[in-house]
């Protein structure tokens, strides 16, 4: 039986081994990486799947502390000098394929009529965390800027620098860029979001997971692809390490 | 088309067989063999990533929010390299595997169920008769399984009681569950059918009932291999390849 045993062992780890041969491939990874989109399709195709809201909760229900995790700070002489004067003279650029760019300032994102959300923050590593955040609506910006009938996407440039002194991004579609949950938090639990958790504002993009949710946010672009900007993945994760760019799975 | 399953369960079949060449008899439905080694691979490569999602961030909570600072009530180290997929720490590898796969599982579960129904697999080969569950016969069975005797003899395509709410068991409460609590750590399908994540109380409450049906999956693979070994590898292999089984010969008769 031992020799059996060591014997399924053993070739269960070459099975494994093989595994990992076989996921180096590109066909392979096209294969896999085609699940993405399947998700996304059957997702939306459900009747409510494009509209649903993302659970809320109470406020006792939120977590006693909410970690932090990403870049704990946008790492740039910049920002600094922004995090420095609490972000007064910070504004936030909305450019591309829109009729009017705009350049707004924290006041005036404070100003727009705005939304609170209880929810839970699902990181792709497992853990959930619930807060409570507050901001404009996205839409309310994008409607205010014009955008153009041939903006597929909406990008998100960040402060934060990741390896090799390369730009935080992310990007999200119209689905969830219209959707009434997606806000841009500046505060977070009632409070000034933190630089910790994004100040001066983070992406909220509910039915997605973390890293969707971009913090450091410095600036918003409307374009109809996403294949020139940076690897052409559409977010610094999914061009860094193939993480999916439909992040509701 | 005839199934001849039902001829073997016919009363004139019942007859014990002469000494002579082991005969053979049709064992395993097309559907039963397809959907078998289809989920060979499918619930190796869903196993082995999902123990390299769980090493992202190897702790268990109950209810709807966990991490770090929150109580864990279960912590585990890091699965190593050799039980994994991939064998290197790649999470967004892994969730390629997991997620591609994930489909193969829920869909050819459902095929297979559905064909099952077609094929009366699931009415005649996995019912629990009232015969099966006498005390006298329970006790017969359990004897006959101690002693490595799995065939009964005047029967012996029949699963036994223990098989049958084995693979019942699997088949309809933790293959499902397995699927829906997976389901259910999805934030857009949370948003898309919240009482999924509801029935179990939050999501990471289903990811820990994920992770233990994932442990008892792997439990029933142990038992499941080790009684095919015990029964004769080949003839058991050969059957669930071809579908046709060689009734092996027994000692006592």
């Amino acid at each position: 039986m031992i020799t059996r045993r060591s014997l399924l062992i053993t070739g269960g780890a070459g099975l494994l081994a093989g595994c990992d041969a076989i996921g180096r491939s590109p066909a392979t990874q096209a294969i896999l990486g085609s699940a993405d989109d399947t998700h996304k399709f059957l997702q939306r195709s459900l009747r409510v799947g494009r509209t649903a809201l993302a659970r809320e909760f109470r406020p006792d229900q939120m977590s006693p502390r909410f970690r932090v995790n990403g870049s704990a700070t946008a790492n740039t002489p910049e920002y600094a000098a922004h995090a420095a004067t609490n972000f007064s003279d910070w504004r936030l650029s909305v450019t591309g394929l829109v009729a009017r760019p705009l350049s707004i300032s924290l006041a005036q994102l404070q100003s727009m009529p705005q939304r609170a959300q209880i929810t839970r923050h699902d990181c792709v590593e497992g853990w959930s965390a619930i807060g409570k955040w507050q901001g404009p609506h996205l839409s309310r910006i994008l409607d205010l800027a014009g955008l153009r009938d041939t903006a597929k996407y909406i990008v998100f440039h960040c402060a934060d620098r990741m390896g090799g002194n390369t730009p935080y991004y992310e990007s999200i579609d119209l689905v969830d860029a219209y959707h009434p949950q997606t806000i841009l938090a500046w505060a977070m639990n009632d409070k000034r979001l933190s630089i910790g958790h994004g100040a001066p504002i983070r992406l909220r993009v509910e039915r997605q997971l973390g890293y969707k949710h971009a913090k450091f946010v410095m600036g918003i672009e409307a374009v109809d692809s996403l294949a020139d900007i940076a690897g052409g993945k559409g977010g610094y994760w999914e061009d860094h390490s193939g993480y999916e760019w439909y992040g509701g799975i | 088309m005839i199934d001849p399953m039902e001829d073997e369960e016919a009363p004139e079949a019942l007859a014990p067989a002469p000494a002579q060449a082991p005969r053979a008899i049709y064992r395993h439905a097309l559907a039963t063999r397809i959907w078998h080694w289809v989920n060979a691979v499918t619930i190796f490569i869903m196993i082995g990533s999902g123990l390299m999602i769980f090493n992202a961030h190897p702790n268990l909570y109950w209810g709807h929010y966990g991490a770090n600072f929150d109580h864990a009530w279960l912590k585990l180290p890091r699965f190593p390299g050799w039980a994994t997929i991939p064998s290197h720490y790649s999470l967004a590898g892994a969730r390629h595997w997991h997620l591609f796969f994930a489909l193969v599982l829920g869909f050819g579960l459902l095929a297979f169920m559905f064909a099952s129904l077609v094929n009366r697999h699931f009415q005649t080969r996995l019912r629990v008769t009232r015969a099966d569950l006498a005390p006298a016969h329970l006790l017969a069975d359990l004897k006959a399984h101690l002693a490595l005797r799995f065939h009964d003899p005047e029967n012996p395509a029949a699963f036994n009681i223990f098989q049958k709410i084995t693979y019942a068991g699997l088949l309809f409460g933790l293959l499902p569950l397995v699927i829906l609590s997976g389901l259910a750590l999805s934030p857009g399908m949370d948003a898309t059918i919240p009482f999924l994540t509801d029935l179990f109380g939050g999501r990471q409450s289903a990811r820990s009932v994920h992770f233990i049906a994932m442990a008892l999956i792997t439990g029933f693979i142990v038992i499941h291999l080790t009684l095919v070994i015990l029964a004769g590898p080949i003839e058991e292999v050969r059957s669930m390849i071809t579908g046709w089984w060689r009734v092996p010969e027994e000692p006592e008769q």
